[in-house]
């Protein structure tokens, strides 16, 4: 088991000694008081998993505390944890099944589209795919130049138009080059917009329209950006999202700060949109594949317990 | 999702019996509201105990009066709470030595190139001479996005290849001094407060030169984490402000809260949209209003009270009092309506269902029905326009022609003004109780 993760736990090391420890002094007791369910729930909340989930999951384990007759503040914790990865479903491998395989990623301003688009090219290029990268972003100042140093870096071909230019007719040739030059795997970057905007949303279901009509099928999946330190507006962004473009997950970025990206766990809750990748770091093979167990540490690191085991 | 506080207690009060006074049991109930309120608009967890305390505090013993409503007297205190917690607005300080150096820090896709260059639009509007530094050497392209804004503003950008940070703002601060600005504006790389190799480098940056003003930016979306990133930068260099971006989506901007709370430097500037104009003072009011689910009605109010002429608005006004409101002024409204920024902005700032509903439609949709509008009351004579009653059958299929639309379309409209002289003849009787009605 620590191999499987041992990337993950490196990335997430440096967020161990900054976060809060309280509970840990509260564990000089053993039994379970009134206070420690206030303790479970300040982390369930602190680590961003919303009041009605946290509330749900605090009352199931009342309920399994009662029924299995827990008395010692580990085993309640043993319990949480159980309670945590139930709850999250692992997901299936990406099957590249037909190519050019098209992958659309779309996500609200500054939440890490570029950057992990080009973690994703850096991932599938170790597989043996042939990746092009398709910069539909031509809204942001320089966004497209980003993307581009990233092709330059991973020697990938990139497809771009002008600033301004229209981003369906950028996907639309770049879906036409792919097709020419026999890719495997296509990246589709948009601009980051509100999911609040109507007009920008329109514009996105428009992008997807158009890529559907260059290749049928496409795009074969629509993967949505979050930053993992996003609050509670998460689940509005992944609902809008899921609504327009029919989000088929989610990629949960910058989870090597001191976040815990727990409204993904909500989301995939109450959304049923699978967490796919997380991003663990700045450097381009700092993304890994979702791990619950991983995931589910992190949101409980506070908790000592795991050291025993 | 988010019901508004004013909702949420509301129905509390409803199981309430009515006394005299708020007792310890009541208030209990509404403090369970609002700290649910309060987590969901991501406000911290600690801050919210601590919130919560204060206000309770208050609250017991309340006289329920005449005038307010339990509820309303508790949002009251909340309100009061929050405005004092947000602390007053504060102003750039730009006093001492030329020029004042400005930098901005924060996480990766804060947002802070996109608020250097509107802050540098906003100083240079007020006349001051500005630099732009760009000392973010390690994101792709980062560099070139700050020379692309500036070049939008017409404000140079100072930036030499492969030179660290550190010396990089020592050398632009020299420039700016040699050049006679007034102001530089340092946009720095965005890095995790975790991060020590990056916020060492914050640190000389911020002790290699001297730097006026150190702003935070920081997204109006992030979670409880706030807390913990702000208290990390402030460790590392001294912040004196506050930047809160992204503020035109829906997110409730509890963050602020907690960054406050947690660092005691006040918030300047909340950046509200994706043009370059789009970066606005802070208002405390605005802001917790915002945070309680009780939606932008400021901003509304205030961007209707200077669109509107003010002879114009007094006028409207009377006609409205005195029930002679006719298609004339229907069609005044519908122009100030656009001059306000249209019916998309307008619409993104109505507070909590009413704006998540209004925001379902399409602005451009909404536009075309209000042109199509237009051009109905354009299309009858001035009689008509003042005494719709004559509007008959021969009449309508004539002004249908003009606009160059179906008669349904007319009847239609005239039934909507129908309903408004309707509902403000209501207002009329029933004065200011019926309007509190309406809002109830």
């Amino acid at each position: 088991m620590p191999d499987l993760f041992s990337k993950w736990k490196k990335g997430l090391a440096r967020t161990r000694n900054a976060t809060f420890g309280r509970i840990a002094s509260a564990l000089g007791a053993t039994e379970l008081s009134a206070d420690t369910w206030e303790e479970m729930e300040a982390i369930l909340l602190q680590a961003d998993l919303g009041v009605g989930e946290t509330s749900g999951l605090i009352e199931t384990l009342k309920n399994s505390a009662n029924e299995k007759g827990l008395t010692h503040i580990k085993d309640l914790q043993d319990e949480l944890r159980l309670q945590l990865l139930n709850r999250l479903d692992s997901p299936d491998p990406i099957d590249i099944n037909q190519t050019p395989y098209v992958i659309m990623i779309v996500g609200v301003n500054g939440s890490g589209k570029t950057t992990t688009i080009a973690k994703l090219a850096h991932r599938m290029v170790a597989e043996h795919q042939k990746t092009m990268l398709v910069a539909a972003d031509t809204f942001r100042a320089a966004a497209v130049d980003q993307l581009q140093v990233w092709g330059e870096k991973l020697n990938l071909p990139v497809i771009a138009g002008q600033q301004d230019a229209d981003p369906g007719s950028v996907a639309y040739d770049g879906i036409q080059s792919a097709l020419a030059r026999k890719m495997d795997v296509v990246f589709v970057d948009t601009a980051g917009r509100l999911h609040t905007r109507f007009n920008l949303m329109e514009e996105l279901k428009k992008v997807q329209r158009v890529i559907s009509k260059a290749l049928p099928g496409a795009p074969h999946a629509t993967w949505l950006i979050l930053d993992a330190a996003t609050g509670q507006n998460a689940i509005a962004q992944a609902k809008a999202f899921k609504e327009s473009v029919d989000v088929t997950g989610i990629i949960l970025a910058k989870l090597d700060t001191s976040a815990k990206g727990g409204m993904a766990f909500t989301i995939q809750r109450q959304l049923g949109i699978p967490i796919l990748y997380v991003g663990l770091g700045e450097t381009i093979d700092s993304l890994e594949p979702f791990n619950r167990e991983a995931f589910v540490e992190g949101i409980l690191e506070s908790l000592p317990a795991s050291s025993g085991e | 999702m988010f019901d508004s506080l004013s909702e949420r207690l509301n129905k509390v009060f409803q199981q309430l019996r009515r006394r005299g006074k708020l007792s310890a049991a009541d208030v209990d109930a509404v403090m369970r509201e609002v700290r649910v309120a309060l987590l969901e608009a991501d406000v911290h967890y600690s801050v919210v105990k601590d919130f919560i305390a204060r206000v309770r505090e208050r609250a017991v013993g309340v006289e329920v009066s005449e005038a307010l409503n339990p509820a309303q007297q508790v949002i009251k205190i909340v309100h009061e709470e929050l405005i004092a917690t947000l602390g007053a607005p504060a102003r750039l300080n730009l006093s001492g030595q030329k020029p004042h150096v400005i930098m901005l820090a924060g996480l990766q896709g804060a947002g802070k190139t996109s608020a250097a260059a509107k802050l540098a639009k906003m100083l240079r509007d007020q006349g001051e001479r500005v630099l732009l530094v760009a000392a973010d050497p390690y994101r792709p392209a980062a560099v070139t996005q700050l020379q692309t804004l500036g070049g939008q503003i017409n404000v140079p950008v100072f930036h030499v290849e492969k030179k660290a940070p550190p010396a990089l703002v020592k050398q632009a601060v020299d420039t700016a001094r040699k050049g006679g600005s007034s102001v530089v504006i340092l946009d720095t790389a965005g890095r995790s407060q975790l991060d020590d190799g990056m916020m060492t480098e914050l640190a000389a940056i911020h002790q290699e030169t001297t730097i006026g003003e150190t702003l935070i930016v920081v997204d109006a979306m992030t979670g409880q984490e706030a807390l913990n990133i702000a208290a990390g930068f402030n460790k590392s260099i001294p912040l004196t402000g506050i930047v809160l971006t992204k503020m035109e989506g829906d997110a409730r901007g509890g963050a602020a809260i907690s960054i406050r709370s947690v660092t005691g430097i006040p918030i300047k500037f909340l950046t509200t949209g994706e043009t370059i104009d789009a970066l606005e003072n802070y208002e405390p009011e605005r802001l917790a209003s915002r945070i309680l689910g009780m939606g932008d009605m400021l901003t509304l109010i205030e961007r209707a009270e200077t669109t509107f002429e003010a002879d114009n608005a007094r006028e409207q006004a009377e006609k409205i009092i005195t029930g002679q409101f006719t298609l004339e002024d229907f069609a005044d409204q519908l122009k100030q309506l656009k001059k306000m920024g249209g019916i998309g902005q307008v619409m993104d700032m109505l507070p909590g269902n009413m704006g998540a509903a209004a925001r379902m439609q399409s602005p451009d949709i909404a536009e075309k029905g209000l042109k199509l509008t237009e051009a109905i009351i354009s299309s009858m004579t001035i009689d008509e326009r003042r005494h719709p009653d004559i509007l008959n059958a021969s009449r309508r299929r004539r002004i249908a022609r003009g606009a160059g639309t179906e008669v349904q379309n007319v009847n239609r409209i005239i039934k909507q003004f129908r309903e408004v002289q309707r509902m403000m003849k209501t207002f009329k009787k029933s004065g200011r109780q019926g309007l509190a009605g309406m809002f109830r």
